[in-house]
């Protein structure tokens, strides 16, 4: 069950994954991050985004950043360590870009990551499914 | 209906999943939070109309040659004022006025020469309530008091298109006036009907047999009535500030801090009457105010409020407006504080929010 405007339940596969429900777009020394679509579904309707400034320094596993539902509060857990270089404007106006698509116009943020062999510890999108089922 | 869970589960719980309800644990029931999301449903009663479950709530009954004078007795309005075919919304205070509940009393015609009341209560407190009356019954001769809550199934249907829908499944009876009931028969069911609500929208609340729950709901769903949960229920009551009790009420707050002074005749001798008296008298150290955000963010129950740097009061609802898209709540304040147009500091999460005391209600129809 979702909200009209969400998007269908995916897990790209070139995608890592947070056990948190986050996800990582590496891309050499940098990443993009988001939510993934359990967390959006979980959280409902996205109405506020509360990102961290360009500039701070996150640490893989630590909350960066807040989305916020009508009913709820969720923090946003950084999968991997560095500094963001970037903040999403677009999804600050229009938080509910997290849920109509959590993977390209709903990332959060871009970050320089300060130790890529982080990713050692991310999932797999068949991993981060398996783990998913597990949980229901 | 009960279930390994111990949560209740209403009579409608299977339209419930039917329509894409997210269930969770609410006051002891298994309740939807919302169906497609709460802005939708929130919307949906604001411009057309809902139709929300409601019946977790508890219902009294009490009944007998001095009922009317026991109720006068509990609660802080004046019954006796209301005459049978109206309702009235009250607040049950212990006697150092501390608020046990809020709730509807429906008068309805005596049988004999028993008066009789219905009086709809929180689900939370339903339990407390009907021991609260009962103990309080106890001292008054000529009063039966019933606990009712299992015999009724409560919907209610708001919004601007709420009548008109309900007159889409209405065999007969008439729509009552504004807090006025009467009974009807809906989609083949006898109900009582009540022109009461949560959601600062026209609409009636029907009460009835759970049996028939399923049929009405799913007639009045067909006739154009958009199910509404328990989120938009929330959201739709704070913006036109409806106290939630749990939130915004509490024992350890009294109606008069509450701005609920127009429920209370301080006149008549009830429970708690002589704090409230001596509250109203001489001011109170805080009171309940809206408010909005000037900025971003979304206030929280529990949040600090703040005031030239001092600690002034808590949040006890907030939430972001679907209709002013703003972060909007109710917080306790120093009473110096509680002017509209008081520039205010709300603490969410450790950030410091800008936040304006406003007038009740935050949302008004047309603006």
């Amino acid at each position: 069950m979702a909200d009209a405007s969400s998007a269908a339940e995916s897990y790209p596969d070139d995608l890592l994954y947070h056990p948190e429900h986050d996800w990582a777009r590496i891309e050499g020394e940098e990443a993009t991050f988001g939510i993934t679509w359990y967390a959006q579904d979980a959280l409902g309707e996205v109405v506020f985004f509360d990102p961290p400034d360009a500039g701070t320094s996150i640490a893989a596993g630590k909350p960066y950043a807040e989305v916020e539902s009508v009913k709820a509060v969720s923090d946003v857990i950084a999968p991997l360590s560095g500094e963001v270089t970037a903040v999403n404007e677009a999804v600050s106006e229009t938080p509910e870009l997290v849920n109509e698509d959590p993977y390209d116009a709903g990332w959060l943020v871009r970050v320089r990551l300060s130790d890529p062999s982080e990713k050692e510890q991310l999932l797999s999108a068949e991993d981060y499914r398996a783990r998913l089922s597990s949980e229901d | 209906m009960s279930t390994a869970t111990g949560l209740k589960r209403t009579p409608l719980y299977d339209e419930h999943l039917r329509a894409g309800a997210r269930m969770v644990p609410f006051a002891g029931w298994e309740m939807p939070v919302q169906y497609e999301g709460v802005r939708q449903e929130h919307v949906a009663v604001r411009t057309a109309a809902g139709l929300f479950d409601v019946s977790h709530m508890g219902e009294v009954e009490t009944r007998g040659p001095r009922a009317a004078a026991f109720l006068r007795h509990l609660l802080t309005n004046d019954i006796g004022k209301v005459e049978p075919g109206g309702a009235q919304y009250s607040l049950l205070c212990r006697e150092d006025g501390g608020v046990l509940d809020d709730l509807f009393t429906y008068r309805f015609a005596p049988a004999g020469e028993d008066d009789r009341f219905l009086t709809v209560v929180n689900a939370s407190n339903a339990e407390s309530d009907f021991d609260w009356f009962r103990r309080q019954a106890e001292d008054f001769d000529g009063v039966e008091v019933i606990d009712r809550s299992a015999d009724y199934a409560m919907l209610a249907l708001q919004g601007p298109a709420a009548l008109e829908v309900l007159a889409r499944t209405l065999d007969s009876g008439d729509v009552p006036g504004r807090f006025h009931h009467g009974e009807a028969t809906v989609a083949g069911r006898p109900t009582l009907l009540c022109r009461t609500g949560y959601t600062g929208e026209d609409g009636v609340e029907l009460l009835l047999d759970p049996a028939g729950a399923p049929d009405i709901w799913r007639a009045l769903v067909a006739a154009g009535a958009r199910p509404a949960a328990l989120g938009a229920r929330d959201t739709l009551r704070l913006e036109v500030c409806y106290p939630l009790y749990g939130n915004d009420l509490s024992t350890e707050r009294t109606p008069i801090e509450a701005g609920l002074k127009w429920a209370c005749a301080l006149d008549k001798d009830f429970v708690g009457a002589e704090r409230l008296r001596a509250q109203a008298e001489q001011g109170t150290d805080e009171l309940l105010v809206p408010f909005v955000f000037t900025g971003p963010g979304i206030p929280r129950q529990g949040c600090r409020v703040l005031s030239g740097g001092e600690e002034a009061g808590t949040v006890t609802s907030g939430t972001l407006s679907p209709c002013l898209d703003v972060g909007i709540g109710m917080a306790y304040v120093s009473a110096r504080l509680a002017q509209p147009g008081t520039d205010l500091i709300v603490d969410v999460r450790g950030k410091e929010r800008p936040a304006r005391v406003s007038t009740k209600p935050l949302y008004k129809k047309g603006e």
